[in-house]
Order: structure tokens, then sequence, then C-alpha cells
């Protein structure tokens, strides 16, 4: 029964929805860390992430999404960070990514 | 005798050029289509990056044309060109020893982005609707309230097929970022994202700029171009996009959008390039002779040019660019006049 499968399924809504979005706690990160507002999107810290080269972890891409609302998942995801900081050794906009992951997992953690 | 040069084009770059073959001794004469010198940096209030009020760079231009009484022939336009000058609409032979064509660029319609609503949605408006509104000492929406939310669009008119525009307007990028801190220092409190496909910053200082736009003013810079707009039932803007950096879609409704008008070649260029037996690069502004050594000379010899009438051009460039032109100007008529 459990594995009956139709053909067909509902698909979540993937839209970044940014009337809807709740973006206060979006806001305070960014108020704690308005450096991070400057990234560039290059990639370098995804590129150089010990986590992202043995999972699908994507540390631009989450704090990306994070900047826009999206937090659902992001906590258990950002918990694949193993806090090495190598990305901070590589931001070209100096951003402090180590002390941004631990910005988010307090803000989205609630602790 | 002294040389005389007939310069088409009254903007920054026809007038600053117009000075430096003055001071050269060369006898400058302007024929300028409008009944005012200045073009278009007039309807601008503030310059990309330091912030400096237009008209402190233009007026003094301006009344140095003045004083200087150089030959301006206001509300003229030049039909065709003669062995020895110009001829002009109204038929009158301007004869000279040299031409620099400094006609500029036109400004891109935004009504040919129908998809943005340019024209259709109230608070739908361009980069220089933005400055002139600036100029006249308040922004606002259509109904007189302030915009709590806004969106400012790179790219309309510029790398974009669609509209037969494959060229990069070159200002626009900055220009955006200047403008989205001019609106975050009027409101506050306002939300500003800025949509880009590519953040150029090719001056002096603007990357800095754009770093102070994102740290310090908080403006948030999406990658992804607006697809469409579209009016909400309570007066907004509804906007569509991607997110490129996470890879999905984004909407979002904004009390204003301003769209980043892209610099065209002039629409008189076809016109113009016929008269004078000149030719055109594919994107419709003139070409030069060369990038590199010859990129104030055209391909005839004694025709010469001058700021955004061959590429686009802020207007520090173009500045720089008139005194280029005023030397090649003089070289030539150096060489001409004494090899006889
Ligand atoms: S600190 Fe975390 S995010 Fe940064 S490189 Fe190491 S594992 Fe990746
Ligand atoms: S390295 Fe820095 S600038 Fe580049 S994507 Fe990561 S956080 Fe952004
Ligand atoms: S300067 Fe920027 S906004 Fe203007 S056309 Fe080039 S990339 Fe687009």
């Amino acid at each position: 029964m459990r594995n009956l499968n139709f053909g067909y399924g509902i698909s979540r809504p993937r839209v970044i929805n940014l009337d809807n979005n709740d973006l206060r706690k979006s806001n305070a990160i960014i108020a704690e860390m308005p450096e991070l507002q400057a990234c560039i999107g290059c990639g370098s810290c995804t590129a150089s992430c010990t986590a992202g080269n043995l999972t699908d972890f994507n540390f631009r891409r989450l704090h990306t999404a994070v900047r826009r609302g999206e937090y659902q998942g992001a906590y258990e995801e950002i918990n694949k960070c193993m806090l090495c900081g190598k990305c901070r050794l590589v931001c070209p906009r100096g951003i402090n990514t180590r002390e941004l992951i631990m910005l988010i997992k307090r803000k989205l953690g609630d602790f | 005798m002294a040389k005389r040069v007939v310069i088409v084009g009254g903007g920054a770059a026809g007038m600053q050029t117009a000075l430096e073959l003055k001071s050269r001794g060369i006898e400058p004469i302007i024929i300028e289509r409008d009944m005012d010198l200045g073009g278009k940096v007039r309807d601008w209030h503030k310059l990309f990056p330091s912030f400096t009020p237009a008209s402190d760079v233009l007026q003094p231009i301006i009344d140095k044309v003045r004083s200087s009484r150089i030959r301006c022939l206001l509300g003229q336009e030049v039909k065709t060109f003669a062995e020895d000058g110009v001829i002009l609409r109204s038929e009158e032979h301007v004869p000279a020893d040299a031409v620099v064509i400094a006609t500029g660029f036109s400004l891109f319609d935004a009504h040919r982005k129908q998809e943005y609503g340019y024209g259709l949605y109230h608070n739908v408006i361009t980069s220089v609707d933005l400055e002139r509104m600036m100029n006249n000492g308040r922004v606002m929406l259509a109904d007189g309230t302030e915009p709590r939310r806004i969106a400012i669009l790179h790219c309309v008119g510029s790398r974009d097929e669609k509209v037969c525009q494959k060229h990069c307007s070159k200002v626009c990028c900055i220009t955006g970022v200047k403008q989205a801190i001019e609106l975050k220092q009027m409101f506050p409190t306002a939300d500003v994202f800025n949509f880009y496909m590519d953040i150029r910053m090719f001056g002096p200082g603007y990357e800095e700029l754009y770093r102070e736009a994102q740290q310090r003013y908080n403006i948030h810079f999406v990658r992804g171009r607006i697809s469409e707009a579209a009016q909400t039932i309570n007066d907004r803007i509804q906007i569509k996009a991607e997110d490129t950096l996470t890879g999905r879609p984004l909407r979002m409704s904004v009390d204003m959008l301003v769209l980043l008008v892209g610099m065209s070649a002039n629409r008189d260029n076809e016109a113009l390039a016929a008269a004078s037996n000149l030719s055109l690069a594919p994107n419709g502004y003139f070409q030069t002779k060369d990038s590199f050594l010859g990129a104030v000379q055209s391909e005839r010899p004694g025709i010469f040019y001058a700021g955004a009438a061959t590429a686009p051009k802020s207007l520090a460039d173009t500045l720089a660019e008139a005194s280029m032109t005023a030397s090649a100007v003089e070289r030539y008529l150096r060489d001409k006049y004494n090899n006889r």
C-alpha cells in the first residue's frame, strides 16, 4: 500500500516568494553581519569546502537562500559543516564565513 | 589663416572638444540640434562615483564656451558633408578644414520592452526619469507616497538580441549602484533590490562603491534578469526572476521599478553616415579607424569623432577623449597645411 505508485505526485512550489517569506531572521543575520551582503556569489567558499567535496552541501547557495528568507532545512543542512574554516581563507570579500555559520546556526536553531 | 573646425553636437563631447581646439588656436564652430547646449547630461542630477552634481561639471563648460565666444549654431542640423565643410538643413554652407562628429547616443526607449510595463503601469520608471525626479527635488510614487520596496533592473535595452541591442552600455551598472544608494539615502527604511546579469564595475572607485552599496546600505543584489512585471490589484508591481544563485524562481511585489535604460546608437547615425560616407559598427555606432591608434579618427581624413558617437562612454571618458580628438585634429591640420 505504502509503495503504491500512481505515476504522479504533488510538487511543492519552488518559487521564492519575497512577499510571503518572513524576513525577520534574515534581516537579523544581516544586521549582525552586514558584510554578508557583500557576497558576490563567486563560489570560492563552496569550491574549497571540505564538507561540500564529500556531500551535496553548498555553502554559497545555503547562505544566499537564508538571506532570501528560505530557512526550511537550512539548519539541518548547515550541520554538515565541519567548521574547518577553509572557506574563510578564500572569500575574496573577506566575509568571516565560519562566524557566519555559527550565526546562522544561532538564529535558525534559536539557541 | 585661422583653421576652422565644425563640431557636430553641442553636448559634453562637442563643447569640450571646442574648448580644447580653441586653446590650440583653432577656431571651432558648434552645430547643435537643440536650442541649448549641454546634451544629455543636462537631465542628470548627480554623477557616479563621487555624487558630484552634474551641473557642477556641465555649467562651467557651458560658461567657458560662451565666454570664449565660440560660435554656436543652435537649432541647426547638418544635412550633408561637402568637400570643404558641411551643409545645414537650412542649406547654409559652413566651410571648415575638418569636422568632428560629437553626436552622442540615443536613450533606449523603455516602451520597447513591453514586458516591464513602462508607460502602462504606474511607478515603472527609467533611470533617466529618476534623475529628473531628483532634479525636481522629490522622488515619489504616482499617488504621492514614498516607496517602501524598490527594484532596479540592469541591462534594459542592452545585451539583448530581442531588441537588437547586443552591446553593453557600460555605464548603467554603476548608475544602478549610485541610484540604489541615493534611494536608500532618501528612504532609509525602504528595501532596494538590484536585479543584474553581470555587475560591471570598470572604473576607479566603482567596485568600492558597489561594495559600499552592499555592505553599508544593505542593498540586495540578485543575480537574475526580471522576466516580466505585472500590476497588482493594489497598484504595486509584481516581478518575476530567477534567483540564479539559489537556482530557484523568485517572485515579489515592489512599489517602484526602475529600469536602467541603455545607451543606443544615435537614431540619426544612419542618415549622417550616409551623408558623410562613413561606416557604422554592427551596433550602429560610428566605426573608428582603429581601436588603439585611431580611436578618434574616422576612415575619412579630416573627419574625427569625440564622445559617445563611437561607443557608450561615461562623462569622464568623454571629457578625456575630447583632448585626444583635439590633438588629432591639430596634427591633421598641421600636416595638411605644411605639405602645401
Ligand atoms: S567551515 Fe564549513 S562551510 Fe567552511 S569550508 Fe569548512 S566545512 Fe565548508
Ligand atoms: S567566497 Fe565569499 S564572496 Fe564568494 S560566494 Fe562565498 S561568501 Fe560569497
Ligand atoms: S553596464 Fe551593466 S547594466 Fe549596463 S549594459 Fe552593461 S552589464 Fe548591463
